[in-house]
């Protein structure tokens, strides 16, 4: 397809400007000016529309189909909340208004959203206060290490090192170094964090350990209490990526296993839309000792029940955004945790659990699973030893399940499984929908044997058919200047 | 239940299917750690959802006539926009991890950094950083990467917004951050020189700047790169319809929010942290990166590239470690630049300049009411002092219907008297005249 800039024509016009209403009485002078306009496209608002269309019909979402891809919880995105982040009274507040004199009195509606998102999610996760600020999961990553060097620096503990799973996202090790700390890799065993090489790691260097919880195979650690403990013992933090909160979201809480600071996807468990790549939010959820190095600025309610922003935290890490996080996303997930309430959000692990089982259940005897015990909200096969033997790779099966419907698992992460696909069916798909998928998944797998060429050339119905990544990072070609 | 297919009836199917009861599949979590009952809040329907929310929205005041800015606009957004992005085809999808079904995001991903450097003159772009604040944060630790020394040099006319970002995040690492105080509107040449040496990796400025100056950095960009520093300039993408460019004058890696791009200002969120760097230094950027390339039929394709720097493979070890970004944010200011063109971009930059430039002589022809600064260029914020506390009269103009500017004493503590005025295209004469009006009769 064409590039937007390749569709131009010279004097067409997408938007008119209004016309100027007063005088143009001082011309910047022109060292100042860039001289020539812009290289953008000239196209009228119809081929922008047709533009656009046509590339979102090259695109699969949630609202397609079928989008297991694990790790990344791709639920269904109730439509109301989008509806409710477009009214006026959200869209249209100037972040600063809060901040003028009486200007928190005219946010009143917009921080009520902010302080109430905090206590549903103390409550959820059993934490004691939360920021909103971070705009995404790595960004609470890198929050709660910032707090977790706070903490540590006001101890005056001198602590550097960072116990990470190997089974752990990249994301983890990522911002714990950005936040200046080393990084410890534990292995895992039986598909969990090692708790005897979590031993053997503890002495006083030891600032804190990351981890998910069920991990990327799927999997609880049944030690988690332990664990916490241990690193506890040493004066260290336990941090909780909730990436996998999906899986025991109403059913049990980080807070109650140990964990001091917690971070949470809203795009994934609170049914946030993921936009093809954000944006998401990641509010920090930290225990009591804690509270006092959330960023600033906090909500608060004030005794006569009017809400206001607080700033005077002397201990606060300070600013990691400029204002409040996304708050349109935030937004979102507030009405979902208001439709859901209680029982609704034991009853999405509990769905999220059981397609997971379901799956791995009815695909084990076709494929190689990773760890055959129950899973959580997510199971972890690979290729089995005969589909090697003709050349049967993870990223073959992908993209036959291309060709009939469905956005493939997660491929080749965890990375300590070979072959790996990451199913997450999450609890909005329906049994009907797993039945196709699975049956899917067979037909693949009996072709594997039958006629692996045939896996070999997928995708044939898709727009593109496996683009040469390779000449892509060779040849590079990132912008049409 | 809400958004769930499954009923009870299929449940227990399933259950069946599997041989397990629903309390097996969680018995990998010890008992005393399970929870009895959260303490919500009974569940609402959507009826009841959208009246509760609705009355809450009712709580803001959107009423006032906006002449706040600060790095965050209220521009016109054509309808258009809002009806593209809101393809579900697009915001219901994940990052485009498998290209045969992402060439839509893929493409959008391609032309915006396409866009991003035709914006800015530079070569080469990413697909978005979180907000302009972060995106200065993440092009300093690739300066310090780049140039392997720890001093960065910041002027004090950068947002102070994103300044108190900066001291947030260099806390727990060895970077010495050093500032520099602005003279009358402009970057301080003198001390930005005087603080540039050899274990500095880079010059931090904006244009135009947080009171709406306009500077040329060119004689900076030389003097940095003599001492082998580099020039990072934050900028605001509407005033590139017409300002010199950071690439003009010789920067090496460019920032800012783009918000201003068809982005509603949401209460702070989401925003579209924006990056541009030169070809050179590409394998030190953040963040995903969109290629171009061909297919095994030939066809051309666009897929992610570069993703040996990042997270999910380098590990600690990764430039970034950035995953989600604001995709559907860098498609919506994709699609505003697309049905701007590049005279729609153009006019609006004069119209923000000729109405600011209005409002400024309204209000400076005030008595007691004067221009800040000498320098007289400005793009579509400017600065006055008023004769007395200017939060006391923006309190007071709140209650006429104003929203009348940005007390500039929150970050600058010898400008108790100051307010920073903002102007966008949407404001008209006649709304200009009654904010100065009004002014006049508080003062």
């Amino acid at each position: 397809m064409k590039l937007v800039f390749e569709k131009s024509v010279p004097n067409r016009r997408g938007v008119r400007t209004s016309p100027s209403d007063v005088p143009t009485s001082i011309n910047i002078k022109s060292e100042l000016l860039r001289g020539s306009t812009p290289t953008l496209p000239e196209l009228s608002e119809l081929d922008v529309v047709r533009h656009f269309t046509q590339l979102c019909q090259r695109n699969f979402g949630v609202d397609t189909n079928f989008y297991p891809l694990g790790s990344c919880t791709m639920k269904y995105n109730p439509k109301v909340a989008d509806r409710i982040a477009s009214y006026p009274g959200f869209a249209h507040i100037h972040p600063l208004l809060p901040q003028l004199r009486l200007g928190g009195m005219l946010t009143q509606g917009a921080l009520q959203v902010l302080y109430e998102t905090d206590m549903l999610l103390r409550e959820i996760t059993g934490m004691a206060g939360y920021t909103m600020q971070p705009m995404a999961g790595a960004h609470g990553e890198l929050t709660g290490m910032m707090i977790m060097a706070a903490y540590h620096r006001d101890k005056g503990n001198h602590k550097k090192t960072v116990l990470i799973p190997d089974s752990a996202h990249g994301t983890n090790p990522a911002s714990a170094a950005i936040a200046g700390f080393k990084v410890k890799t534990i292995p895992s065993k039986d598909g969990v964090m090692d708790l005897d090489a979590v031993k053997e790691s503890l002495n006083d260097d030891i600032a804190g350990v990351m981890l998910t919880c069920p991990n990327t195979l799927g999997l609880f650690n049944p030690h988690i209490r332990q664990l916490c403990d241990l690193i506890h013992s040493v004066d260290g933090l336990a941090y909780y990526d909730g990436a996998n909160l999906n899986a025991i979201v109403g059913q049990a809480r980080p807070g109650d296993f140990g964990f001091d600071i917690v971070h949470l996807n809203l795009h994934k468990t609170f049914a946030t839309p993921h936009g093809g790549g954000g944006p998401g939010a990641g509010p920090v959820g930290v225990c009591q000792r804690l509270v006092d190095y959330l960023p600033v600025s906090i909500v608060i309610k004030r005794d006569d029940g009017t809400y206001a922003l607080e700033y005077d935290r002397p201990k606060s890490i300070g600013y990691v955004a400029p204002f409040y996080g996304n708050f349109a996303v935030v937004l979102r997930a507030y009405v979902y945790m208001l439709m859901l309430g209680a029982k609704g959000l034991k009853r999405v692990a509990e769905n999220a659990v059981l397609n997971a089982n379901y799956i791995r259940h009815k695909l084990k005897d076709y494929y190689k699973i990773a760890y055959d015990r129950v899973c959580m909200h997510e199971c972890v096969f690979s290729t089995t030893a005969k589909m090697a033997e003709n050349g049967i790779r993870a990223v073959d099966i992908a993209k036959a399940l291309i060709d009939r419907g469905f956005h493939p698992p997660t491929v080749y992460f965890p990375t300590i499984v070979r072959e790996s696909m990451m199913i997450e069916p999450t609890e909005t798909e329906s049994m009907e929908t797993l039945d196709a998928f699975i049956d899917a998944m067979i037909e693949i797998a009996e072709l594997a044997q039958s006629d692996p060429e045939k896996l070999k050339a997928a995708p044939e119905k898709a727009t593109v058919n496996r683009p040469d990544e390779t000449k892509a990072a060779k040849e590079l070609d990132i912008a049409s200047l | 239940m809400p958004f769930i297919s499954n009923t009870d009836q299929q449940r227990h199917q399933m259950l069946e299917a599997i041989g397990m009861t629903m309390d097996g599949l969680f018995a990998d979590i010890p008992q005393e750690l399970m929870t009895n009952s959260l303490n919500l809040p009974k569940s609402m329907t959507e009826q009841q959802v959208r009246s509760h929310l609705a009355e809450m929205a009712g709580k803001n005041h959107i009423d006032l006539t906006c002449f706040l800015g600060g790095g965050f606009y209220d521009h016109f957004i054509p309808a258009a926009v809002y009806s593209i992005v809101s393809r579900s085809e697009f915001y219901t999808a994940y990052t485009p991890y498998q290209p045969e079904l992402s060439q839509g995001t893929l493409q959008a991903i391609y032309e915006f950094q396409s866009s991003v450097c035709r914006l800015t003159d530079m070569e080469v772009s990413n697909a978005s950083l979180y907000d302009g604040g972060t995106a200065i944060y993440e092009a300093m630790m690739m300066a310090l990467r780049i140039t392997r020394r720890n001093k960065i040099v910041i002027d004090d006319s950068v947002n102070p917004i994103y300044r108190v970002m900066m001291d947030s995040y260099t806390q727990n690492l060895k970077i010495e951050l050093e500032q520099t105080t602005s003279i009358d509107g402009l970057a301080n040449r003198e001390a930005i020189l005087d603080k540039l040496d050899d274990k500095t990796a880079a010059v931090i400025l904006q244009n135009p700047n947080f009171c709406g100056c306009i500077d040329d950095f060119t004689d900076i960009a030389q003097a940095a790169h003599e001492k082998g520093a580099l020039l990072i300039v934050s900028t605001y993408p509407i005033s590139l319809g017409i300002l010199k460019t950071p690439g003009q004058m010789g920067a090496d890696i460019v920032t800012g929010e783009g918000q201003s791009l068809g982005l509603p200002m949401s209460f702070g969120g989401p925003y579209l942290g924006f990056m541009a760097s030169r070809k050179k230094f590409v394998r030190q950027m953040p963040g995903r990166i969109v290629g171009r390339t061909t297919d095994r039929q030939d066809r051309r394709s666009f897929v992610l590239t570069l993703q040996p720097r990042e997270q999910h493979i380098r590990r600690d070890k990764a430039t970034s470690n950035i995953c989600s970004n604001e995709a559907l944010c860098a498609l919506t200011a994709l699609v505003y630049l697309s049905l701007m063109g590049k005279e729609g971009l153009k006019e609006t930059a004069q119209l923000c300049a000729d109405k600011a430039s209005y409002a400024y002589q309204r209000i400076t022809a005030i008595p007691g009411v004067e221009a800040h600064f000498r320098s007289k260029w400005f793009f579509n914020e400017f600065v006055v002092d008023l004769p007395c506390d200017a939060a006391d009269v923006v309190a007071k103009l709140i209650e006429k219907g104003f929203a009348a500017g940005f007390p500039l004493r929150r970050y600058y503590n010898d400008m108790e008297n100051s307010l920073l005025i903002s102007v966008t295209e949407k404001r008209s004469k006649q709304q200009i005249g009654l904010l100065a009006e009004a002014l006049e009769s508080v003062l």
